[in-house]
């Protein structure tokens, strides 16, 4: 299988340095076609900032990101968008004074390589599926906050990415929301993209991803298949600290709890 | 590029209109020819700031800039003995390398510094232009070769020009209006980051609208120095008029098509047939309008809807937030 | 002789350091560029001008007056009209004070000519650093500078001093500590008018004035603004003197016609090389 031999995007040992502070610190991962990978640490572990560093908007201080073989390390984040890796932000950040139909469009001109037409016929497919059709017409600054968040969602998918980071898209929806964004992610990912999926929400992850990776000090703290990573106590002192970890430790067999 | 009805019908309605404008020129008198030009010069002045200020949503104060760069260049030349149709030309293309020269370091900037420094290229290229004697003349002026046959003739003539350049600035506006240049302009307007992260050339856009709007207003300041067969300093780089061009757009309604033609010939006529009889209160009057205009039609005629006016003369004052988008990349 | 132009050079800045920082206050605190700045100036002024030589009153009478009408008039200006936009992209609000910038210089036209005026002084000559200059030129730069120091007194140890800095660094903040917003950025107007009045004033004394003066006082005040940081009183020292000595010197290399020039292409240039200028955020206060 090409999983075991292609990464798409592989890190190697990437740091970015905030006047002298490690915000992101020799992080190597490596992620391949159609996988979901979570990416889950405490608050200011520097899961923002690593999806800033891959989709460009922050430069590296030292290290190599390398996405389907080619370097993208100092390139800009338009062309690292046109290459095929989309975003969503924490912060949602719609162009608010057009429709939500121009927003996804956007998407699919620049990064999709599509002529207007073409464009708009894809992103009235991306609101289908987002299940967003219904308000195409609607401006973006009006829309509620699912289905803002749907509408990053919609928009990345115009991009065509094959790699596609999700950051706390789920943050501040309610529980059938949350299964519904979770439906449309798997299908997402069925289609060969790979998803990274930052959450605060452990069900979340744990839900979709088969792999995680733990951030802590913006350094990997672990990394493994999800199950295993959400048992080991160094995850554990990383968001509950050193005594808990302990305790846990102590009467071990007790499953972590939702930290968030 | 999508042509809808409502845009084929836009087009046909502007084509029409400046077909109407062209034909009119055989029937106006001197006058009236005059102030045609004075209107077709101003609304392609306006439909060239129209793309940087109101389309990408940057407070682009150097309109006179390229107007006076665009004098400069075409005067010099048409005096060095460069035909004068060619002498447009070659101020349109010292007008690209300008917006250029201008545009690189200037669009690095956000907001209010990007305001400042573009008003500051006025003040700066006015004291060039009178101090540089021997290319400019200084600060006496410079004069071009006076365009042959009678005054009618040559009224009709510039008219025609100035016509011809605004229905080339209308028609670039609609193309920047339904193509994925326009619509990464407005993409750009309302949220860099976000526009970079769907893939668009952020800088390269912001440099090409400039160098749109350098080229156009270039254009105009040559065929008007060509018409007036004199410019100085003071005229061919008028603060004011820097400024006016910008009222006149949110007069009419930034970022549309027809816009700064409304703008324009609502601007031409309060000009032309009301404060003309007020000469002590010129300035007093435009600064006037200029309020008014922003109090009153913060988004231009385009921009209302009935709604608005009923609410406007209804019970709530309070003004309505627009174009806050632009507010947030200022800041 | 080069001495003589840098002093010339440091007592025209301390001028200009007045001229500036209340621009630079309300560029600052309230992100309006002040169009009107220039205007009130003027306004001040002939105020002074107008006390002296039509009411015969006595100059230090007249020009506290005329700095306190420009107070009132810039509190009710912001008060009245550009709080309603405030939040409004900058087009608007540069636009507006442009707007009223025409009116209020047509009605100084209108109401006392816009022939050169100047109050007639000599108070003598006094000679500094081997350099002979006129006393009213080194009272009116003393003065400028006292007045610029101790509104830089002010806003760090007054209340409502310390009200505009927390505004000028987060409003949103400000208004939840139970600062009155609107009021602030009144006020704030309000005392760059009478800095305006006073630089005015101090003018009157040395230069001839004339309504047609606004556009080059608001041309210093947006170079020794960008020179010094927004909203930075120090900095609006620093920038004046600056900017005096840089046209001094520019007089004296290139000839009288590009001072002004000099002082444009230096802000262009420090506007695109250093984005936040010279003294970069740390010049707060």
């Amino acid at each position: 299988m090409t999983k075991a031999t292609t990464p798409v995007l592989e890190l190697k040992s990437v740091s970015r340095l905030f006047e002298g502070i490690h915000a992101v610190d020799n992080v190597s991962l490596k992620l391949y076609a159609g996988e979901i990978v979570g990416l889950i640490g405490p608050n200011g572990a520097g899961k923002t900032t690593l999806v800033n560093l891959i989709s460009g908007f922050l430069s590296v201080s030292s290290g190599d990101v390398i996405f389907d073989g080619e370097s993208i390390t100092r390139k800009k984040p338009h062309v690292i968008a046109q290459n095929g890796i989309a975003r969503t932000f924490q912060i949602v950040q719609p162009f608010a004074r057009m429709t939500v139909l121009e927003n996804v469009m956007a998407g699919a001109i620049y990064a999709g390589h599509r002529g207007m037409v073409q464009a708009r016929d894809k992103a009235i497919e991306c609101l289908e599926f987002t299940k967003l059709a219904h308000l195409k017409d609607m401006p973006a600054s009006e829309l509620a906050l699912a289905n803002r968040k749907r509408l990053e969602l919609a928009k990345s998918l115009a991009m065509n990415p094959r790699l596609l980071m999700l950051d706390e898209v789920n943050a501040g929806l309610n529980s059938s929301e949350i299964d519904e964004a979770i439906q449309m992610i798997r299908s997402i990912a069925a289609t060969g993209i790979t998803i990274v999926v930052i959450e605060h929400l452990m069900r979340v992850v744990t839900a979709l991803a088969e792999r995680t990776v733990v951030l802590h000090h913006g350094a990997v703290a672990s990394e493994g298949p999800t199950e295993e990573v959400m048992r080991d106590p160094k995850v554990i002192e990383a968001y509950l600290g050193n005594k808990f970890a302990q305790r846990f430790a102590e009467t071990s067999g007790v499953p972590v709890a939702r930290p968030a | 590029m999508i042509i809808d009805r409502a845009f084929a019908l836009k087009i046909a309605f502007g084509v029409l209109l400046f077909a109407c404008g062209a034909m009119l020129s055989a029937v106006l008198d001197n006058y009236y020819l005059q102030v045609g030009t004075t209107l077709a010069m101003l609304c392609s002045l306006c439909w060239a700031w129209n793309i940087v200020g109101g389309y990408m949503g940057y407070p682009a104060l150097c309109m006179i800039s390229f107007f006076g760069i665009g004098a400069y260049a075409g005067g010099i030349a048409q005096a060095a003995g460069v035909p004068e149709t060619l002498a447009w030309f070659v101020a349109a293309g010292v007008g690209l390398l300008f917006a250029l020269l201008l545009g690189v370091p200037l669009l690095r900037l956000k907001g209010h510094y990007f305001a400042v420094g573009t008003i500051a290229s006025v003040e700066v290229l006015r004291e060039v232009a009178n101090n540089w004697d021997q290319l400019t003349g200084g600060a006496i002026g410079l004069n071009l070769p006076i365009h042959a046959g009678s005054p009618d003739e040559v009224g009709r003539y510039f008219y025609l020009a100035m016509l011809g350049l605004a229905f080339i600035a209308f028609l670039v506006t609609a193309i920047v209006d339904r193509t994925q240049f326009g619509f990464g302009l407005r993409c750009i307007r309302q949220n860099e980051q976000a526009a970079s992260m769907v893939g668009i050339n952020v800088f390269k856009y912001k440099v090409g609208a400039f160098v749109l709007t350098g080229v156009l207003g270039a254009a105009t300041g040559a065929i008007y120095a060509s018409m007036v067969a004199f410019i100085e300093p003071k005229d061919a780089f008028n603060i004011i008029m820097t400024i006016e061009i910008p009222v006149m757009v949110m007069l009419g309604g930034m970022g549309t098509i027809f816009g700064p033609l409304i703008g324009g010939v609502s601007y031409v006529i309060l000009k032309e047939f009301v404060w003309a009889y007020f000469i002590n209160w010129h300035s007093g009057l435009l600064g006037l309008i200029v309020v008014t205009v922003i109090y009153f039609l913060p988004v231009g005629v385009l921009g209302l809807t009935w709604r608005d006016i009923f609410r406007k003369f209804g019970a709530s004052k309070s003004t309505r937030p627009v174009t806050s988008d632009i507010a947030r990349s200022a800041s | 002789m080069i001495s003589q132009y840098i002093v010339n050079g440091l007592l025209t800045g301390g001028l200009y350091a007045c001229l500036a920082v209340g621009f630079s206050l309300v560029w600052g605190v309230l992100n309006v560029v002040n169009m009107l700045h220039g205007s009130m100036v003027v306004l001040g002024a002939y105020f002074c001008l107008y006390g002296v030589q039509q009411l015969g009153l006595p100059l230090y009478a007249v020009a506290p007056v005329a700095c306190l009408i420009l107070f009132v008039f810039g509190y009710a200006i912001q008060r009245g009209l550009l709080n309603r936009v405030i939040t409004q992209p900058i087009l608007i609000t540069l636009t507006l004070t442009f707007g009223l910038d025409l009116i209020v210089n047509n009605l100084i036209i209108h109401v006392f000519s816009a022939t050169p005026q100047s109050l007639v002084t000599n108070f003598g000559t006094v000679e500094f650093a081997g350099v002979r200059v006129p006393v009213v030129r080194v009272g009116g730069m003393l003065v400028a500078v006292i007045l610029t120091l101790v509104l830089y007194w002010l806003l760090r140890h007054s209340k409502i001093g310390r009200a505009i800095i927390a505004v000028r660094m987060d409003r949103h903040a400000a208004a939840l500590m139970g600062i009155r917003i609107p009021h602030i950025y009144a006020l704030t107007f309000g005392i760059g008018a009478f800095m305006a009045g006073a630089a005015g004033c101090a003018m009157a004394l040395i230069y001839p004035v004339t309504p047609m003066m606004s556009g080059v006082f608001l041309g210093k005040a947006f170079v020794i603004c960008v020179l010094g940081g927004l909203g930075s009183v120090p900095g609006a020292i620093i920038g004046g003197l600056v900017l005096g000595v840089v046209e001094g010197l520019g007089t004296l290399t290139l000839g009288q016609q590009w001072a002004t020039s000099v002082g444009f292409i230096m802000m262009m240039a420090v506007i695109v090389l250093f984005p936040t200028g010279i003294m970069g955020k740390k010049g707060y206060e």
